[in-house]
């Protein structure tokens, strides 16, 4: 089949898979094949039906046409217990742990070791969890429960999860999406590991840097058909993207702030014990500030504070000289003030109402007829973002819950755009989004920028944050450690404060107390 | 079995930790309530008082057994009064007609007509998807309508029930009744295969997030159907032993149980969200409102305030669990530095 390795068959193989839901075509004829040793990257845009196809490898939707061969053999499952059986153990896109049960639980769920008379043995579980976690960099204690976790932690249970029953196929969507730099090396350390056993990954993301570094093979959909499929050596990143979006895309960054405004945002002395402290700094309008740091750095924390969401021990907040209440996010919102979220799916969607109603639900004036809700203004609200961001959807009023991952995001991103807050804080802006709406997104944030918003920006992915950024302030461990101009920073000199191996006092002064 | 064999024990149990404080704080209400009581009236805990109450608690600890496990599936059973009621006139009619009938028969056949009944609401809720509030709130009515249809105003009195049957509910060891020894070891044994074995944990795992629940594999139907059957199953066993225990028995038998059993599993830290809860918290929690109910009579309070103090006290439960599932949330993410 291949140049490299003709003779081995692949381990699993899809052949034209087509699968509609209702009117929607989601896959129509894709085919796929992964093979042994190897990691198989499986791109495309949002909507181009990745996830559709996961759940199908995965048994959890039945195709309604084509074909799987796992090892030669044809087979089909009548739902997730099967491919398990089978050997495909999957990290689906959506949070699927149980928010009740211990990490150790939810990471065994299935196969808990037994003690005498078939009781779970609790204690050989944790001591394996602790084990597992540990390789993964990220020691959490397996006997606490998984609610309050944070959504990187709960990824890294997810990966755990997939890592526990020695599947012979690993399907990966989109694991990275929510983790740092760092965590993200030390998955990938242990996917070699893995492929080194023999064992087939099929790896799903929006970053293409990611796939060019730990995949061997690409296939790309689109719009639910096979786009192009080969070894990595065969595509240049300009081609992979070409073939996704179905035209060549710029994907150069925004010019910087030409002129920066009055003083929108001051921020002074935040603090709030365990999380992060002391916290002090100014955003003008026209700019772009992001918050640079590890996961776990407070980031998130501090924006958060500022909107209100989680009360803060000390310090204050003003928009536009004027103090805004502390713990109050209505306040927030009516000083002008927007956030949108790094949980979109749980702390940004109502899953089950309408993709417009979920568009406007922060807008209820602009879609007000005489107190009453105008379904044509609701419409047009919701047309005019979507057509922004470059939304895939069958219909506007069909449930958010029914559209891919990436596409959730962009009625998240819309919703809170639709404001037209004065100061943006957005947590993760293009997490999970596909590298044609990623460039869109950059080049509205840039226009809103230039139109005067102050923008803070939370965002884990480096080369964005050096490309959109006009100041960067690094965090670690709750406190600010480092201010550097978006033109000058690299990757080195960010990591390098995020982590504390610079000597932070030297670039301390440059943050205005 | 792995080479980190010291289970680091930071963070250990919390969830474990919740559900014992919560226990603790039931068992210190228990005893200050009863202590209380005994103050004002050292009858309240003379043999006699304390077999009384447990008699009381006995039938509906039981059913809060099935009705535990229906509840962290995020499920609801009403039903379970109808059911009682038709297997405790079912048992009756049985001895009126044979006598002599071995009682561990009719307790079996109690449990399987039970059973039965549990399995119609099964095929509704897990295959008709019907939400169980609905559903079982229509069998509740149905079931309750055919016991009236078959009962037709008679009565069955201890007189044609068989005595051993009777010696059930009476006889005893010590101020512990054989009634109440049954009902606790069953309390213990199903309270032990909800935390030790994997199929009782998948209970917890569908109520928690059904979703996941299906995607980790876990045949989420089969368990729904399970724990309704299981739930009809106990409450069948309930109908009977309440035969013995009230030793007459007509159509409205056991009219209005089912609320009081939610309410005693509410207390006892069952959430009706699903995923969290223990058999033993439910029985306790039908303990302490089955010593409240006997505790207003002794000290002369008007029955008519049973009803409201109930009510406060389930109030206060689920305030106390918010409150409880609040801070814990807050001291983990403090813990963390999260984000
Ligand atoms: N349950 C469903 N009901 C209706 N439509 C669905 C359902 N699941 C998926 N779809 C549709 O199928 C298409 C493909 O979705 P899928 O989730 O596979 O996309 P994806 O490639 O994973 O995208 P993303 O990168 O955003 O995660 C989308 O247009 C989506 O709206
Ligand atoms: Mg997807």
């Amino acid at each position: 089949m291949t140049s490299e390795t003709p003779a081995s068959e692949p381990v699993l193989v899809a052949r034209g898979i087509t699968k509609s839901f209702g009117g929607a075509l989601a896959l129509r004829g894709a085919s796929l094949a992964i093979e042994a040793g190897e990691s198989h990257a499986l791109l495309g845009e949002n909507g181009a039906g990745k996830s559709t196809l996961v759940r199908i490898l995965a048994g959890v939707l039945a195709p309604d046409q084509g074909e799987l061969r796992l090892a030669g053999h044809p087979v089909r499952f009548r739902g997730p217990a099967e491919a398990q059986a089978a050997g495909i153990s999957v990290i689906y896109q959506e949070p699927s742990l149980f928010p009740d049960l211990s990490i150790a639980e939810n990471v065994l769920i299935g196969h808990m070791p037994r003690a005498r008379f078939g009781t779970i043995d609790r204690a050989a579980a944790a001591s394996r969890v602790a084990g597992m976690l540990g390789d993964l960099g990220v020691p959490l204690p397996p006997r606490r429960p998984v609610r309050g976790l944070s959504i990187a932690a709960q990824q890294v249970v997810e990966i755990a999860k997939a890592l526990s029953n020695r599947a012979r196929v690993l399907i990966m969507d989109e694991p990275t999406a929510a983790l740092t730099t760092e965590e993200c090396e030390r998955l990938f350390a242990v996917v070699r590991s893995l492929r080194a056993r023999g064992v087939a990954v099929l790896f799903i993301t929006h970053r293409l840097e990611e796939a060019f570094a730990e995949c061997q093979r690409f296939t790309i959909l689109r719009d639910g058909a096979l786009a192009a499929s080969g070894p990595r050596e065969a595509f240049a990143p300009a081609e992979v993207v070409r073939r996704m979006v179905g035209r060549p895309l710029d994907q150069l960054y925004p010019q910087r702030s030409s002129r920066t405004g009055d003083e929108l945002l001051a921020v002074t002395g935040l603090t709030r014990a365990g999380s992060y402290e002391d916290v002090h700094f100014r955003v003008r309008a026209g700019e772009i500030v992001a918050l640079a740091g590890l996961v776990g750095a407070g980031r998130s924390e501090v924006l958060r504070g500022i909107f209100g969401i989680d009360p803060r021990d000390r310090g204050s907040v003003r928009v536009a000289g004027c103090v805004v209440a502390p713990a109050d996010p209505r306040a927030a919102m009516r000083a002008g003030l927007a956030l949108v979220p790094e949980d979109r799916r749980q702390q940004g969607l109502v899953l089950a109402l309408s993709i417009i109603r979920n568009a406007t639900l922060a807008v209820p004036r602009a879609v007000r007829h005489f107190g009453l809700v105008s379904r044509r203004r609701e419409g047009a609200v919701t047309r005019l973002w979507a057509a922004r961001l470059q939304l895939k959807a069958h219909r506007l009023s069909d449930p958010v819950g029914t559209l891919s991952g990436g596409n959730q995001q962009k009625v998240v991103l819309g919703k809170w755009l639709a404001t037209a807050p004065r100061v943006l804080l957005i947590d993760e802006p293009t997490r999970g989004i596909d590298v044609g709406a990623k460039a869109e997104l950059h080049r509205r944030l840039a226009e809103l920028r230039d139109h005067g918003l102050a923008i803070v920006m939370v965002s884990s992915d480096l080369p964005e944050v050096l490309g959109m950024a006009d100041r960067i302030l690094v965090m670690r461990e709750g406190r600010l450690v480092g201010e550097l101009r978006g033109a000058d920073a690299t990757e080195e000199t960010v990591m390098l404060h995020a982590t504390g191996q610079q000597d932070g006092a030297r670039t301390l002064a440059a943050v205005p107390a | 079995m792995s080479a980190a064999a010291a289970a680091p024990s930071r963070g250990a149990g919390i969830v474990g930790t919740i559900g014992r404080v919560r226990e603790a704080g039931l068992v210190v209400i228990l005893l200050a309530l009863a202590l209380g009581t005994f103050a004002v009236n050292p009858r309240f805990l003379s043999a006699q008082g304390v077999k009384d109450i447990l008699l009381d608690v006995a039938v509906i600890a039981l059913v809060a057994i099935g009705e535990t496990v229906v509840l962290l599936m995020r499920q609801v059973d009403l039903s379970v009064s109808s059911i009682v009621g038709l297997t405790a006139y079912g048992a009756g009619a049985l001895f009126a007609a044979h006598p002599n009938l071995p009682i561990p028969l009719v307790l079996v056949l109690g449990a399987l007509a039970g059973g039965g009944l549990g399995a119609i609401n099964a095929l509704l809720v897990a295959h008709g998807r019907v939400p169980a509030l609905v559903a079982t709130l229509g069998t509740l009515y149905v079931f309750r309508g055919f016991d009236f249809a078959w009962v037709q105003g008679n009565q069955i009195n201890a007189t044609s029930l068989p005595p051993a049957f009777l010696r059930l509910a009476t006889a005893s060891l010590g101020a512990l009744p054989l009634l109440a020894l049954l009902v606790g070891l069953l309390v213990a044994g199903f309270g032990a295969y909800l935390r030790l074995y994997p199929g009782g944990r998948e209970y917890f795992a569908v109520g928690s997030n059904e979703e996941a629940a299906r995607l980790a594999g876990i045949d989420v139907a089969r368990r729904l159907r399970r724990g309704f059957i299981l739930c009809g199953a106990i409450a069948g066993l309930a109908g009977v032993l309440w035969l013995a225990r009230f030793g007459t028995v007509d159509a409205t038998a056991g009219t209005g149980l089912e609320l009081r059993v939610i309410a005693a599993a509410v207390v006892g830290g069952v959430a009706i969200t699903g995923g969290v809860g223990s058999v033993e918290g439910a029985a306790l929690g039908a303990l302490l409102l089955g010593t409240i109910a006997n505790a207003l009579v002794v000290l002369r309070v008007p029955s008519f305030w049973e009803q409201t103090i109930e009510g406060a006290l389930l109030l206060a439960a689920i305030t106390a669990d918010l409150l409880i599932s609040r801070a814990t949330l807050r001291m983990m993410r403090e813990g963390r530095r999260g984000g």
